[in-house]
């Protein structure tokens, strides 16, 4: 068994402080997109300089460094009791070195824990096993602005007109990124799972936020309604920061969970512009980050 | 750009209107989520009895706050542990979630600035047009880059809320943002939701 608290702790500074190229390629494609001088091309220009500066210095992209959400995928022989004991490590000492805010809270206390533990729940962490010999651990950190305008639809919706189809998905998830406005740091990417319970849909909504911003969706309809759903939404004039502009999502991401008869939820986690999530794989000695 | 010194007067918030972007210079003070509710309760309402050193920090804010801004930021702080305080990332955090307190909180320690992200609602606005006040948008996210304007950490108040939690009072040069909303009751924010909704109708009676 290898100690991979090291390793571990280097995928937690990677993923605060260094944003993946495919977001910010994105957000280079959006600069482009809006009039030059305006307060959209200005916030983007900034966050752009930020991701650089946050690169060079090693510091957070953003101060909320969100909840650590990992996924461990481990092949048989991995004890997940030892990689979570090496996971709270790393975070302990990331929070250390300030990659990471003190993040968790006592809910009823309003206690600080100061080094991003507390319970069973923080840091979220989910295992998996897996063939083969490679251990790969995913790291996402979403932050509370982002969190707090997620949304959860029980369909039929009347107000919004939408039924147990895809259209009505359409609808709801629309009406998500206009309850939004900027306040989830627009412009935003969306992670909408179809189907299942309360709790399983908000978790495939985080979970198919792992999905690069270029890949393309395997069902063709759920891959026409995820661009879709980016036309869409660019057309509601709310833009990056909500300053008004042509940029309010930068993709979408659908997954389908099956559903019982009487329920069909639609749940929408909002990821904001800083979409930090960052891969790391042990195969043999060797590790690789991306 | 124009550049603002803090404390600032009447004519200076009453020259700004939706749009400027601004250069703040001087002392600010962090504020978020539990020193709202802290000072509402315990000094405005007074739902809640002060106690520990509640006292002691009310007399030492509300000079810094008067006439000053207070920034929605839940800071990354290195140094806890030797108290030579920095900041490494500090950017706004959302504003929206004060609305039920940032009119009272401006009202009573005479507030004339707050600075976050997404905006905030009619309570606020009414406040910046009594106060006057207004409301300044930092870009969310550019934590690094708006930790560098923070030249200096004079203090922290209630530690004991969690680092984020805490106020923070700092000294900051060039701290760059932009007017949303006014003293004379205009609001970025109420424009583009008007527009959105107006699109989302439009969009919502399509197939």
């Amino acid at each position: 068994m290898h100690d991979i608290t090291e390793n571990i702790l280097e995928l937690v500074r990677l993923t605060s402080t260094d944003l993946p190229p495919d977001v910010e390629a994105a957000i280079h494609r959006a600069v482009e997109q809006e009039e030059s001088g305006s307060a959209a091309r200005g916030a983007l220009e900034t966050i752009l300089q930020n991701v650089e500066l946050s690169r060079q210095n090693s510091t957070p992209i953003c101060q909320d460094t969100g909840t650590p959400i990992f996924y461990v995928y481990y092949p048989a022989g991995w004890s997940t009791r030892s990689i979570r004991q090496q996971i709270e490590a790393a975070v302990v000492q990331a929070t250390k070195k300030a990659y990471l805010r003190p993040n968790s809270v006592d809910s009823i206390t309003g206690k600080n824990s100061g080094n991003n533990l507390g319970g069973s729940h923080f840091p979220s962490i989910h295992f998996e096993e897996v063939d083969g010999n490679t251990l790969t651990i995913e790291l996402m950190l979403k932050g509370g602005g982002c969190e707090n305008v997620g949304a959860q639809y029980s369909l039929p919706n009347d107000a919004l007109n939408a039924g147990r189809d895809l259209a009505g998905v359409r609808r709801v998830a629309l009406d998500a990124v206009y309850q939004a406005q900027g306040q989830g740091c627009a412009p935003g990417i969306l992670g909408i799972a179809v189907g299942g319970d309360r709790g399983s849909g908000y978790y495939a909504s985080k979970e198919t936020l792992y999905r690069k911003m270029e890949d393309a969706n395997l069902d063709p309809q759920l891959d026409a309604l995820e661009k879709k759903l980016v036309e869409d939404s660019n057309q509601l004039g709310i833009g990056p920061m909500g300053f008004g502009g042509k940029t309010t999502l930068l993709g979408a991401k659908i997954t389908h969970l099956n559903r019982l008869p009487a329920s069909f939820f639609v749940s929408v986690s909002y990821m904001c512009w800083a979409y930090r999530r960052r891969k790391m794989t042990l195969t043999n000695d060797r590790v690789k980050f991306e | 750009m124009r550049s603002l010194n803090m404390p600032m007067t009447d004519e200076a918030i009453r020259s700004l209107k939706v749009g400027d972007p601004v250069l703040l210079n001087g002392i600010m003070i962090t504020g978020r989520d539990a020193a709202h509710k802290w000072m509402v309760d315990t000094f405005i309402k007074q739902t809640r009895h002060a106690q520990d050193d509640d006292l002691q920090v009310y007399a030492a804010i509300k000079p810094l706050l008067a006439g000053s801004v207070i920034y929605h930021c839940g800071p990354v702080v290195a140094g806890l542990d030797t108290k030579d305080y920095k900041f490494v990332a500090a950017g706004p955090t959302t504003s929206i979630r004060e609305e039920p307190y940032q009119g009272m909180v401006m009202q009573h320690f005479n507030i004339k600035g707050v600075i976050g992200k997404g905006g905030m609602g009619p309570k606020t606005l009414a406040a910046c047009q009594e106060v006057p006040g207004v409301y300044l948008h930092a870009i969310g996210g550019a934590a690094s880059l708006i930790a560098q304007t923070v030249v200096k950490v004079l203090g922290v108040y209630k530690l004991d809320f969690g680092v984020p939690e805490a106020m923070w009072v700092t000294e900051v040069k060039d701290f760059p943002a932009v007017v949303t909303m006014d003293s004379h009751g205009g609001s970025l924010h109420a424009s583009v939701e008007a527009h959105s909704k107006a699109v989302l109708q439009e969009l919502l009676a399509r197939a």
